[in-house]
């Protein structure tokens, strides 16, 4: 990091990012193209979940990342905001057309915000986490005490095909609700890395570092994390109601303490120190939840168990690994790791793979027992019933224990090493 | 006219009176250092006065209005600043946005979340300008809490002035520093408060008599004496209280 003498000096004080608006070209060229690439089966539908996933993960990271606000109750406001979107959607009178549809359920989101925030933002940390928490309860069980317009337990439904078609875009084909899905995650996305450049938004991580010193400079945190609360309500809001043309239907389970706490893991997942972090972390949850469970009944043990690994062993989610590990290449030291990284990834691999073996066996033993005792793995048949392949999965994790102690000393020393090395590189630069 | 005036403030934690009537008077542009024992209530009373602690009895007002009752983020806007003892930074922004945030407020922008912080030249300037007061400019970049302890109190006054506030508070700024960098943060003190009304508490008898244009002396939450620094040197009761033997 080099002290930028232009700024200094005042003249250029805000100098061209073009790197940024490369970044930002880059992100609307994956998104456009996304269909061409994937285009098997239910390809489209997994990337308008995604879509949708990460606007609600980018919202959420407002409040966690870059506010210090542990929230358990998030899904108030995309599930609110995906009922008044289906109700607009269904309700006869109002035309608005299913393009800006996303922005009745945003302002319905924000709506909330401002009538729930003002209670959860009275209070910071675990207080707050717990207020939210209640509330996310309380909403849930009034969803099933009015069932007129939260649709008991079937939910309520909707046709996203409504109105004069326009240009030929009627929302009937998956591939035009992925690209409105596309374009309002494009549009948020701006948005909410612009509040991150606003100043709001840096009082905001103000306040996540020093909430007491921030009160010294003129500034009331109640009010930051309020207004916060608010505008991350309203993008929240514009995910639910994108996810209610998609799916064509919400019910009490958008805005639950379920779908809350998905939201929290994905995110966390992803990495709260980085921008970025949700749009990783909404590429996970929906492997894991949607195309994870399609081939295995054990889906959940799996996103669990990834996710105490990520807690574990790399805290800053996995987009904190992707910056760690580009920066080892950017100072050019990478080829000092890759033998003991490939060398350690082959062994965790291999551990993983007995691992799964193991527990796929499991659950067909005590499950899929009606099916009878053999079971189809990697493309092989195995008989449940016999001990080889049980041995053989115990074998394998043995063998990558192991493997990952004798190859995980070095690794982490030399990885230590290397990150010193940087650091001090960086020091020098400085001084 | 007073920047600001103690009236007989009273604290009490629980049962344990803290501050027992204080009273104290500080003229505008002046420099009042606050002496005394450990454990006589300096900080207590510098966390009454930013509104840190709601005060038990007794009135505080700054430039002449009455701040008692009030949050520390409202008598920050009427006009005044303090620091503290143990470093208060925001760890993980750089020293420049740890600066720019001090400013925002008082330049008038407030929440807002509709203009880009880049494109603040006055908030810049102002932020550029204390980065240069404070000698802080080649950290500019690096994120607060790596820099050094000497860097960090300089940081620590830099986010206290850098509002533009008229009374300023420093509790202990030159406290755990050398002989040589307590003299730089002197001079950066009397740098960087030119014609503002100045407080502070301080146990260093050299920075005291080198800043301090009038002292008062704080004995079991009581001021037993307040005068020019050459006074109180020669006062009988402070010396006993303590300065010990002349």
């Amino acid at each position: 990091m080099k002290p930028g003498l232009n700024r200094a000096s005042g003249l250029a004080y805000t100098p061209l990012n073009l790197s940024r608006y490369l970044v930002w070209t880059c992100f609307a060229l994956v998104l456009l193209a996304a269909p061409l690439v994937f285009t098997k089966g239910a390809a489209l539908s997994i990337l308008s979940q995604i879509g949708t996933l990460m606007i609600f993960g980018l919202s959420y990271n407002m409040l966690l990342g870059q506010g210090g606000m542990l929230s358990f109750g998030h899904a108030v406001y995309s599930g609110l905001g995906a009922f008044f979107a289906i109700h607009a959607m269904n309700h006869s009178g109002l035309h608005v057309p299913t393009t800006l549809i996303a922005l009745v359920g945003g302002v319905a989101g924000m709506g909330f915000g401002v009538l729930f925030g003002y209670v959860t933002t009275k209070k910071a940390g675990t207080t707050f986490a717990m207020i939210t928490l209640g509330l996310v309860e309380l909403v849930f069980a009034s969803s099933l005490m009015f069932p007129g317009f939260f649709g008991g337990e079937g939910g309520v439904t909707t046709n996203r095909v409504r109105g004069q078609a326009f240009f030929g875009i009627t929302y009937g084909p998956q591939i035009q609700v992925y690209y409105l899905i596309a374009g309002w995650l494009f549009l948020s996305t701006v948005a909410m890395f612009a509040f991150t450049q606003t100043p709001l938004g840096r009082m905001l991580n103000a306040v996540r570092d020093n909430p007491e010193r921030v009160e010294f400079i003129g500034y009331d945190t109640q009010s930051v994390r309020y207004l916060t609360l608010i505008l991350s309500a309203f993008f929240a809001g514009i995910s639910g109601a994108l996810s209610a043309i998609n799916f064509e239907i919400v019910s009490a389970e958008n805005v639950s303490a379920m779908r809350s706490g998905a939201v929290l893991l994905f995110v966390f997942i992803g990495g709260i120190g980085f921008f970025f972090g949700p749009l990783v972390g909404a590429v996970v949850g929906v492997f894991f939840t949607v195309m994870l469970s399609e081939y295995s009944a054990a889906w959940q043990l799996y996103l669990g168990l990834f996710f105490i690994a990520v807690v574990r062993f790399a805290p800053g989610g996995l987009s904190s690994l992707l910056m760690l590990l580009l920066r080892v290449v950017k100072f050019g030291k990478f080829g000092r790791i890759r033998t003991p990284l490939l060398a350690l990834l082959s062994c965790t691999l291999f551990g993983l793979l007995g691992l799964v073996f193991g527990i796929e066996l499991l659950y067909h033993l005590t499950l899929d027992a009606a099916d009878g005792s053999v079971v189809t793995l990697f493309g092989w048949r195995f008989d449940t019933h016999s001990a080889l392949p049980w041995l053989a999965a115990a074998a394998m994790l043995l063998l990558a224990c192991v493997g990952y102690r004798k190859t995980a000393p070095a690794y982490m020393a030399l990885w230590g090493e290397v990150n010193a090395d940087i650091a001090a590189a960086v020091r020098r630069d400085v001084a | 006219m007073n920047a600001l005036e103690l009236k007989d403030v009273r604290k009490h934690f629980g049962k344990s009176e803290i501050i027992r009537g204080a009273s104290l008077v500080v003229t505008k542009g002046e420099r009042c250092a606050i002496i005394g024992p450990n454990g006589a209530g300096k900080s207590t009373l510098f966390n009454l006065v930013s509104g840190r602690f709601p005060i038990s009895g007794g009135d505080i007002c700054l430039n002449g209005r009455s701040v008692a009752g009030m949050r520390p983020f409202e008598i920050n806007r009427l006009g005044l600043a303090r620091s503290f003892q143990i470093s208060n930074l925001f760890e993980k922004l750089s020293v420049y946005d740890n600066l720019r945030c001090a400013v925002l407020y008082a330049l008038g922008y407030k929440y807002s979340f509709w203009q880009r912080l880049g494109g603040l030249r006055d908030a810049h300037e102002r932020t550029e300008q204390v980065l240069e007061d404070i000698g802080l400019q080649r950290q500019r970049d690096v994120p607060a809490g790596v820099l050094t302890y000497a860097e960090q109190r300089a940081l620590e006054i830099g986010i206290t002035i850098a509002g533009g506030a008229d009374v300023i508070l420093l509790d202990e700024p030159t406290a755990g520093m050398s002989r040589s960098e307590s003299d730089a943060a002197v001079e950066l003190i009397a740098r960087v408060t030119e014609g503002k009304t100045l407080v502070m508490v301080e146990h260093d008898m050299s920075v005291v008599f080198g800043l301090a244009d009038k002292i008062a002396v704080l004995v079991y939450g009581e001021v037993i004496a307040c005068d020019s620094p050459a006074n109180i040197r020669a006062n009988r009761d402070v010396q006993a209280a303590y300065l010990g033997e002349p």
